[in-house]
């Protein structure tokens, strides 16, 4: 196949050689222009504080932001679709890929949505494991949320400190999953494998030092006098603006909306933790920052909790039509050979029916609808990504204020591409 | 053993000029600062504290395609964004060089469906591969050090 320069779109366009008001006419990108005299402008898709491919179609009255309308699929994968034709355990990897920020808070939503379907509960050990590798995660996205956003407000040494402790969580990733970002780690059934001897060693030494590094975040941050100019009063959301256009995560409770899956909903032995739940009051970019320090705080309450009751035990179910034998097993046993066979080749088969299950992801809701049909692969997948739906309250947090502002108020939002496009 | 012991008091280095050049060249490869997917939060890695490529003279990462040499297509190419990346592509000043990285940007990956360009090749001339998804920082790193290898030996009227 010969792929030219205007591959893609349909007709055969350059989007790039198009204007503004051909691409609505042709596209329809929903900005509906104020007055002709102000100026139209397209920030992105390459553009440094747009984490990631985002395209924004902004009408400027000088530097005022008037009006403005996203433009996605930059990134578009096909991810859903493409489920469809893998097992329940092949398209594991595929919800990695989307939030690749919190690969397993991705997992963690998919799997349990496969467990519901099948009908199976894991075992002790196995839930407290993702509750803790759940809460790092959010850790390791609230990292980078904060390394960028502060990027954007031209804060430059906060990225280097969050990237190094970043870098810790991901070695624990790779000792658990051999894999730094990919891990795909929870399985239908449990976990790939148990974690190794210096799982708990690392965790507790993370636990140490971590709380004394937010200090050091804060100390660059909290009082500083530029960021409070930036982000005090900026991107006001309301509470009830916030609950109607379906703003969900540390966005939502930034403007004082208490809502959290992990309380609200429990899932995987959440009800058995003590956590507090960070609100904001002001609903403004400092409001959304306070909320994720705090919760990064609250989270290592969760994983110091969830190390202290570790059991012991199985990591996986006891069951071989879903969960593959052991190695050790393969030498001795013509069955295992035969359920590892069949489960390599074909997988499991889910029950016709239908599951809808929600976790709380860092960046809010993240939930799995998942349609079985008596076939070892799913007939449906959607996801309804915190991402996507956050983004549509941008055009509300961010008219009447700066193209500066707006930047801040990008990074304060916390959207991750591949979670919006799919 | 420094230069400065090979230099002795002389205080003049005989060269060849492409030697030069491109010594030059590899040593201030600055990268556009462009990130699609997955692999560009593995490239901020690398950028960061704890990889540091700026020990390869690429501290600066450029968001303006006029100003970078390099350009790392880090992440899956859909066909919405193929045009984009070319525009940037040819918006960039000679001499540039072009590095896939991770396995999507070279091949498409585990996304072998209708949505993703198979392999960023198809639209740009690529001339390092790094394959992993996402790569290490480390085997990023080393495709830079291969592209600089790959440097040394041009000639300077291939971008004449």
């Amino acid at each position: 196949m010969t792929v030219g320069m205007n591959l893609g779109m349909p007709g055969g366009d350059n989007i790039q050689e198009l204007s503004v008001e051909e691409l609505r006419a042709k596209y329809g990108s929903g900005l509906e222009i104020q007055s002709e005299e102000n100026m139209l402008l397209s920030m992105g898709p390459q553009h440094p504080s747009t984490h990631g491919v985002l395209r924004l179609l902004l009408e400027l009255d000088g530097e005022t932001v008037v009006n403005l309308a996203p433009d996605i699929g930059f990134l578009h994968t096909g991810i859903e679709k493409n489920m469809e034709s893998k097992t329940y355990t092949q398209a594991l990897v595929m919800t990695d890929r989307m939030d690749y920020l919190a690969p397993m808070s991705n997992n963690f939503g998919y799997i349990l949505a496969v467990e519901k379907l099948l009908g199976v509960e894991v075992t002790p050990r196995a839930e407290v494991i993702r509750v803790i590798l759940g809460e790092l995660t959010r850790i390791l996205s609230h990292l980078v949320w904060l390394g960028t956003s502060a990027l954007d407000v031209a804060a430059q040494s906060v990225f280097l400190y969050c990237f190094r402790e970043r870098e810790y969580i991901l070695d624990i990733y790779e000792m658990v999953a051999g894999q730094r970002m990919m891990a795909s780690y929870f399985r239908p059934g449990g976990l790939w494998r148990d974690v190794p001897e210096e799982f708990v060693p690392a965790i507790r030494n993370f636990l140490d030092f971590f709380p004394s590094r937010i200090d050091d975040y804060e100390a660059l941050l909290k009082e500083n006098p530029i960021f409070h100019k930036r982000t005090k009063g900026v991107g006001v959301i309301s509470a009830e603006d916030a609950i109607s256009m379906g703003l969900t995560g540390p966005s939502l409770r930034g403007s004082g909306v208490n809502w959290d899956i992990r309380k609200s909903i429990p899932y995987s032995g959440y009800e058995n933790y003590d956590f507090e739940v960070p609100l904001g009051t002001e609903g403004d970019v400092y409001s959304r920052y306070l909320c994720r320090m705090k919760e990064m705080r609250q989270s290592l309450g969760i994983i110091k909790q969830a190390l202290d009751r570790l059991p012991d035990g199985p990591v996986q179910i006891d069951d071989r039509k879903i969960v593959p034998p052991p190695r050790s097993e393969l030498g001795r046993s013509m069955e295992a050979v035969i359920h590892h066979f069949k489960l390599w080749t074909e997988g499991f088969k889910a029950p016709k029916g239908y599951v809808f299950q929600r976790v709380e992801s860092p960046k809010g809701e993240f939930a799995c609808y998942l349609r079985g049909n008596d076939t070892s692969k799913p007939a449906r997948v959607h996801f309804r990504t915190p991402s996507y739906v956050n983004l549509a309250s941008l055009p509300i947090m961010a008219k009447g204020l700066f193209v500066a502002d707006l930047v801040a108020i990008i990074g304060s939002i916390d959207i991750v591409l591949g979670e919006i496009d799919r | 053993m420094g230069v400065e012991q090979k230099l002795g008091n002389m205080g003049v280095v005989t060269t060849r000029l492409e030697d030069l050049v491109n010594w030059g060249r590899t040593n201030s490869t600055w990268p556009m600062l462009f990130g699609l997917a997955c692999c560009a939060i593995e490239m901020m890695s690398t950028q960061a504290s704890h990889y540091d490529a700026s020990r390869f003279g690429m501290e600066l990462m450029r968001p303006s395609p006029r100003q970078a040499d390099l350009m790392i297509v880090a992440g899956r190419v859909s066909r919405k964004m193929a045009p984009v990346l070319r525009r940037l592509y040819d918006q960039m000043s000679d001499p540039k060089w072009v590095i896939a990285m991770g396995d999507c940007a070279s091949c498409g990956g585990i996304f072998n469906n209708y949505a993703i360009v198979q392999g960023v090749d198809e639209i740009v001339p690529v001339d390092v591969y790094v394959a992993g998804c996402p790569p290490r920082p480390e085997a990023l790193l080393d495709g830079i050090m291969t592209l600089h290898e790959k440097v040394r030996g041009e000639k300077l009227q291939e971008w004449a």
